[in-house]
C-alpha cells in the first residue's frame, strides 16, 4: 500500500501553486486514498465464490486484486464501495455491508 | 535597413506575426478583423511564413485550438472582434488561467444589438477582468510594434500570460498609414525563440487543466492575480528593450502637452490622436489643458496614473462604451476609483461618445473639454454626459 502521504490541496498555500496549476508529477492518483468515500464495503463468501474473476474485471477503480489462493479481494484503500462487483457476481458471493456494521 | 511602407493596421499586425515567425494561427474571420487572417492565410499559402494555419468553425474553436498549440510550446497568434470575442469568452479566461502565452489582436467592434460591425470599445470592456495583458494602439505603427512587444512580454518566463492587442475597428483596421518595418535580424534579436517550460511532452508527462475543488481554487486565483500584477515589471522592460532596438519608446500612459495642465482629457485608442488637435487648439487659446491616453489597460497602471494626474484639478474621461446601469464609462470608473485614495484628488468627469463607429471630430473634443470643465465647477444632474447624441440626454441617474 502507498506509504507516502501525498499533500492534499489543503496543505498548499497560494505560493505553492505551480504556474498555470500544472501538476508536474503525473500518476499520483495511486497515492490518493479514495477508500474513505465508501459507505458500504464488499465482503466475499468464499463458499460461494468460483474464482471467475468478473469482480476483478468489472471494478472501475482496479481496486479488486487477485489473491495467491485464486480468490479476489477489494483493496479498501481504494474501494469506493460502488457495489458493481456484488452486482456482476454470477454466484451472488459478494455482499455489500454497511461500514458501521462489523 | 528598415523600410517605410503604407499599411493598414490589420496588415501591420499580420506582418508583425509573420516577422515573429509564429508557429500556429487559428482564427475565424469576422468584420472588421477579416484582413488579418486573410493576409496570414495568404502568407502561409505562398510560403512566406512556415506555420500551421488552422481553419476553424467558430471563434470558440479558434481560441481552443490556440490553447492546444500553446500547451505544446508553440508560438501562437489569433485575432477577432466584437461578437467573435464574445463567442470566445469562456476560453479567454482559460488561456490566462492556464498561463498560456499567445497574442490576440482585437479590432474593437460594438456589440449587438442593434447589429453593428463598426468600432467602439464594448468588446474590450467585456473581457476586462479575464487576466490577459491588454494594450491599446493609436495608429498602424503601434499595431505592428505592440504585436511584436506582446510576444516578447507574454512569453517571458517570469510572465507566461496571453496578451491582447486592441486597435479600433475600421478607424485603424482599414486605414492605410505609413509604417516603419524593421529588419528580420532586429526582430530576432528582440524576440528570441520561445521555450515554454511546461510544454506537454510524452517523455515527461504532466497534467494541465486539473480540477480545482473549493480547497484549492481560491489559492489558484490569488497565485494568478499576484503573477499578473508582477508582469508589469516585464511590461516596462519590454518597452525599454523595444525602444533600444527599434528606436520607438512607449509608455504605459502616453501624454500630450500634459505637463502642468490643470485639466486633463483621458482617452484610449485611435481617437486620442484626434483629441491632440483639440488640445492644440485649446492650448493656443491659452487654456491649461493636456491629454493622457492609457496604453496599458490591464494590469491597470495605477502608479503611472497617480503620477500623470498629480498636478491636475480636473480629469475628463472619454469612453467609447457604456457600462449599462453603472456609474459612468468603464474607463472613467477605473480612473476615478484609482484616484479615490489621493488626498488632493482631482474632480473626475465622465463622457461617453463614439459608439458603434460614430466619429468624433476635433470640435466634439473641444465641446467635451468645455462642458467637462463646467461640470467640474458646477456639477451635473447626470452621472455621465454624452457627446454627439441627437436630443438632450436626461435620466442618467442613480
Amino acid at each position: 500500500m502507498a506509504e507516502k502521504r501525498l499533500k492534499t490541496g489543503s496543505d498548499l498555500t497560494w505560493r505553492d501553486i505551480e504556474v498555470g496549476n500544472v501538476v508536474t508529477e503525473p500518476g499520483n492518483a495511486a497515492l490518493r486514498r479514495t477508500g474513505d468515500w465508501r459507505s458500504q464495503r464488499p465482503i466475499t463468501d468464499k463458499e460461494k465464490c468460483n474464482k471467475c474473476g468478473l469482480c476483478w474485471l468489472y471494478c472501475p477503480d482496479a481496486a479488486v486484486k487477485p489473491l495467491e489462493d485464486g480468490y479476489y479481494e477489494a483493496d479498501l484503500f481504494y474501494c469506493k464501495g460502488c457495489g458493481i462487483c456484488a452486482n456482476v457476481c454470477p454466484k451472488e458471493a459478494i455482499t455489500m455491508v454497511e461500514e458501521e456494521e462489523k | 535597413m528598415s523600410k517605410r511602407v503604407g499599411l493598414e493596421a490589420s496588415h501591420a499586425a499580420a506582418e508583425a506575426a509573420r516577422m515573429a515567425d509564429v508557429d500556429v494561427i487559428a482564427a475565424y474571420p469576422i468584420t472588421p478583423q477579416t484582413h488579418i487572417p486573410e493576409r496570414l492565410a495568404e502568407m502561409v499559402a505562398d510560403g512566406e511564413l512556415t506555420a500551421a494555419y488552422i481553419p476553424v468553425e467558430s471563434e470558440h474553436s479558434a481560441l481552443s485550438a490556440c490553447l492546444g498549440a500553446a500547451a505544446v510550446g508553440a508560438r501562437v497568434f489569433t485575432a477577432t472582434a466584437g461578437q467573435g470575442l464574445e463567442l470566445m469568452h469562456e476560453v479567454v479566461y482559460v488561456a490566462s488561467s492556464m498561463r498560456y502565452p499567445m497574442v490576440m489582436t482585437v479590432c474593437n467592434r460594438a456589440l449587438s444589438a442593434p447589429l453593428s460591425v463598426w468600432g467602439d470599445h464594448s468588446d474590450a470592456m467585456a473581457v476586462r477582468d479575464t487576466g490577459w495583458i491588454q494594450v491599446f494602439c493609436q495608429n498602424s505603427q503601434e499595431a505592428f510594434d505592440m504585436t511584436l512587444w506582446a510576444f516578447r512580454v507574454g512569453e517571458d518566463p517570469r510572465v507566461l500570460l496571453p496578451v491582447m492587442v486592441h486597435f479600433d475597428g475600421f478607424h485603424l483596421s482599414h486605414v492605410t498609414e505609413p509604417v516603419i518595418l524593421p529588419e528580420q535580424e532586429e526582430v530576432d534579436r528582440f524576440l528570441p525563440r520561445f521555450h515554454y517550460p511546461f510544454a506537454l511532452d510524452p517523455d515527461k508527462p504532466m497534467t494541465h487543466g486539473a480540477f480545482g475543488p473549493p480547497e484549492i481554487y481560491s489559492e489558484a486565483k490569488i497565485a494568478q492575480e499576484v503573477a499578473f500584477r508582477k508582469s508589469k515589471d516585464v511590461i516596462l522592460q519590454g518597452f525599454q528593450e523595444f525602444g533600444d532596438i527599434f528606436g520607438r519608446y512607449y509608455r504605459l500612459i502616453e501624454s500630450y502637452r500634459a505637463e502642468g495642465a490643470k485639466l486633463l482629457l483621458v482617452t484610449m485608442g485611435s481617437f486620442s490622436e484626434t483629441a491632440t488637435i483639440a488640445i492644440d487648439t485649446k492650448r493656443n487659446k491659452g487654456e491649461s489643458v493636456g491629454l493622457i491616453s492609457l496604453r496599458l489597460w490591464r494590469p491597470f497602471p495605477f502608479e503611472e496614473l497617480h503620477q500623470a494626474a498629480k498636478d491636475a484639478e480636473t480629469l475628463i474621461v472619454f469612453d467609447r462604451s457604456i457600462s449599462l446601469g453603472g456609474p459612468g464609462g468603464p474607463v472613467y470608473s477605473e480612473v476615478r476609483s484609482a484616484l479615490y485614495s489621493e488626498k488632493d484628488r482631482p474632480k473626475v468627469v465622465s463622457f461617453i461618445g463614439g459608439l458603434g463607429g460614430r466619429d468624433m471630430s476635433v470640435k466634439d473634443f473641444e465641446y467635451v473639454i468645455d462642458r467637462g470643465r463646467e461640470i467640474a465647477e458646477k456639477g451635473s444632474k447626470e452621472l455621465f454626459e454624452t457627446v454627439g447624441i441627437r436630443g438632450k440626454v436626461t435620466g442618467i441617474r442613480g
